[in-house]
């Protein structure tokens, strides 16, 4: 996983809430094993009824044409559990996203792929916004995860908190299977504990074919 | 200390703590499914990783299926591929894939319980949102990314931070016609879109308790569109009968040593839980969405809310009207509707599928409204075709599919046309979820199929 140590660049609003990961990666744009991730971001949105491209959405805005930080409302991410809804962030250069609040898978797929998930305390939020919407796309935002603070035009830096663990996985870019492989050894032992115990939880086989 | 069931499935199953204070949960049963499951197959075999337990991992083929008759890989073009993926993944890593043309394929929230798989006190991880529907047997199940999930196939460990306690008791008792779907659709109206986010939820009380096995799945299925990270039911008697005698269950004497343990699967009398809401059943009528997310519930003898009187909301509930056409004040039933769909993982089980023929037998759905059967499983099928349910459906002029997600996603394809109005018993009614401007208004079966006979949205307890 690539490292998280500091992002700039334009920070689009988008503030509403609840938006849900069939609004930001349609199902029917994942019809192909390799979609491509960068043009089905918001896909549905940037269009119109006819297909053309509908100017109205801030994505679609020349000043946010090439956008770095995401900005946004509660509960970010709803919905399903599909992970192109974080890939097409990626593809587009958004390695950060600012909300209200998060949906915990979101959160965690953010997580797993280096785009950094912040949220405010509620009264910086609100500034923030602010200062996004005044910015309006005419000079870069610059989020450092080291020093956990956003900076940018129209005020004071902002400091931000993320739970430690959260933030070395991201700072190092920690590969998250062979964290886990540190510990093959009692993931095993385990296995024999309850094979003793629970040893219906250790085998899953067809009562008739006596397999798997 | 007193502990809650969560509790003590979640110690039961710590394998570690990881330096980066996650904990490290062993997975017992890991079921994945074609739409997710190929790129994480391709993650590790690009990283040169095995799977060590694919004795304990089950491959569904679900998302992408066609449900007509005489199916093939090609019958839905775009789905080929990934049926063909999941294959090959499946098959070089040693797991049992349930495929097209197996007697048990379909949707693999419904399958997992239905040959025993699913077990009182075990873990799960499915890459589904829809994961903890297996809750309903008192498992605690994960959804998860696509990375987690290559994750659980290298390791059998999820890694994740503690969620907290949620109880939800449900008091009273539920009159007819009114289901665990109707309860599950209150409960996201009354808590929000975000009312159990960062906790696993425990539904108790006499409302759950007097729900049969496929009622709690239902209800634990919707849990995520309240935001929870799981929900369960504490496993009874009733719950052990239902998993006796399933291929997978155990048997002989580990099936009593087993139920031994299942019996001390419950909360303790004075647990504490993080957060604790009480709902009232009794008097509850069928419940039904008006508008664009789950949270957007009235009763059956409701009307569309004015977003004037939300101020906070307003915009959003004013957006929501705007893409279901409709106005503030309108009485939900007599809208006209287009069309219906009666299936998912979350409608779909055998009990769905009888009270949706009880409604319609003898009776034929309204000239211009489509109508669609899908069963959650090949099984499930079956043992509708043995009850001639399918027959019941056909000559009231419903189309009866082959078992699979279908219209919940459309990720097969089936879909509605733009602008229409669908009575849905999936559980989400995003914008352009079942098809490019499609209007879903969510509902139990029995609202579905009171509503296709009626041509409109109907009151099944005045038809
Ligand atoms: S039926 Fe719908 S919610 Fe259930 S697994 Fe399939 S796509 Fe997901």
């Amino acid at each position: 996983m690539q490292p998280f140590t500091t992002h700039t660049g334009i920070a689009v609003p988008l503030l509403k809430d609840d938006i849900n990961t069939d609004q930001v990666a349609p199902v029917q744009a994942m019809r192909a094993l390799k979609p491509d991730y960068k043009a089905l971001l918001f896909m549905r949105a940037r269009q119109r009824d006819d297909g053309s491209e509908d100017p109205e959405f801030v994505l679609n805005q020349p000043q946010f044409r090439n956008p770095g930080i995401l900005v946004t409302g509660n509960n970010f991410g709803a919905g399903s559990s599909r992970e192109a809804a974080v890939w097409g962030m990626l593809a587009n250069n958004i390695r950060v996203i600012v909300a209200r609040s998060f949906a915990d898978i979101y959160r965690e797929n953010c997580l797993q792929n280096g785009l950094l998930p912040v949220t405010l305390a509620p009264a910086d939020a609100a500034a923030f916004e602010q200062r996004v919407i005044a910015a309006n796309g005419s000079a870069p935002f610059t989020v450092d995860l080291e020093t956990q603070t956003i900076r940018g035009p129209g005020g004071p830096d902002l400091t931000f908190d993320i739970a430690a663990s959260d933030r070395t996985r991201l700072l190092e870019g920690l590969d998250d299977i062979g964290l886990t492989l540190k510990h093959t050894d009692e993931i095993k032992a385990w296995e024999q504990r309850m094979a003793a115990a629970q040893p219906w939880l250790q085998t899953a086989t067809d009562s008739r074919t006596n397999r798997g | 200390m007193p502990k809650t069931l969560f509790d003590k499935i979640w110690d039961a199953h710590l394998v570690a703590r990881r330096m980066d204070g996650r904990d490290l949960i062993y997975i017992d049963r890991h079921v994945l499914h074609e739409l997710h499951a190929p790129h994480a197959f391709e993650q590790l075999q690009k990283q040169g990783r095995k799977v060590p337990r694919p004795d304990l991992t089950f491959s569904m083929q679900d998302h992408t299926v066609s449900t007509t008759p005489g199916r093939t890989d090609e019958s839905n073009p775009s789905g080929a591929a990934f049926l063909r993926a999941m294959r090959e993944g499946s098959a070089r890593n040693g797991i049992r894939v349930f495929d097209l043309g197996d007697p048990e394929q379909g949707i693999s929230h419904v399958v997992a319980p239905e040959v025993g798989m699913v077990l009182p006190g075990a873990t799960h991880a499915v890459p589904d949102s829809h994961a903890s529907t297996v809750g309903g047997l008192g498992a605690l199940a994960f959804g998860c990314g696509t990375t987690e999930l290559a994750h659980i196939l290298a390791t059998q460990v999820i890694a994740m931070k503690r969620p907290k306690s949620m109880r939800i008791r449900l008091d009273g008792a539920l009159g007819a016609h009114v289901t665990a779907k109707d309860v599950a659709l209150l409960i996201i109206a009354r808590l929000g879109m975000a009312g159990g986010r960062g906790h696993v939820v425990e539904y108790a009380g006499s409302a759950v308790r007097a729900m049969a096995m496929e009622g709690r799945m239902t209800l634990c299925n919707l849990n995520i569109e309240m935001g929870g990270r799981s929900g369960f039911v504490a496993p009874d008697d009733g719950t052990f009968a239902w998993i006796a005698g399933r291929p997978f269950a155990p048997k002989g004497a580990q099936w009593d040593q087993a139920l031994a343990h299942w019996r001390t699967l419950r909360s303790d009398d004075d647990a504490i839980f993080d957060t604790e809401h009480v709902i009232d059943c009794d008097g509850l009528e069928p419940q039904i969405t008006w508008g664009t997310d789950p949270s957007h519930v009235v009763g059956i003898s409701g009307r569309v809310p004015d977003p004037a009187s939300d101020p906070k909301r307003r915009a959003t509930l004013e957006g929501a009207l705007a893409y279901m056409g409709l106005t503030p004040g309108t009485p939900l039933a007599g809208l006209p509707i287009d069309r219906v769909f009666i299936g998912s993982c979350t409608n779909a089980r055998l009990p769905d599928l009888e009270a949706a023929a009880a409604v319609v037998r003898g009776r034929h759905i309204a000239a211009g409204v489509k109508a669609l059967v899908v069963p959650g499983s090949s099984t499930v099928k079956r043992a509708a075709e043995a009850k001639g349910l399918d027959k019941v459906f056909r000559d009231a002029g419903f189309a009866w599919g082959e078992s699979g997600c279908s219209m919940c996603a459309g990720g097969n394809g089936d879909k509605g046309e733009p602008g229409e109005r669908i009575v849905s018993t999936t559980n989400r009614n995003f914008e352009n979820r079942q098809g490019p401007k499609t209007r879903t208004h969510l509902a139990s079966p029995a609202t579905a199929a009171a509503s296709a006979i009626a041509g409109r949205i109907a009151d099944v307890r005045s038809l």
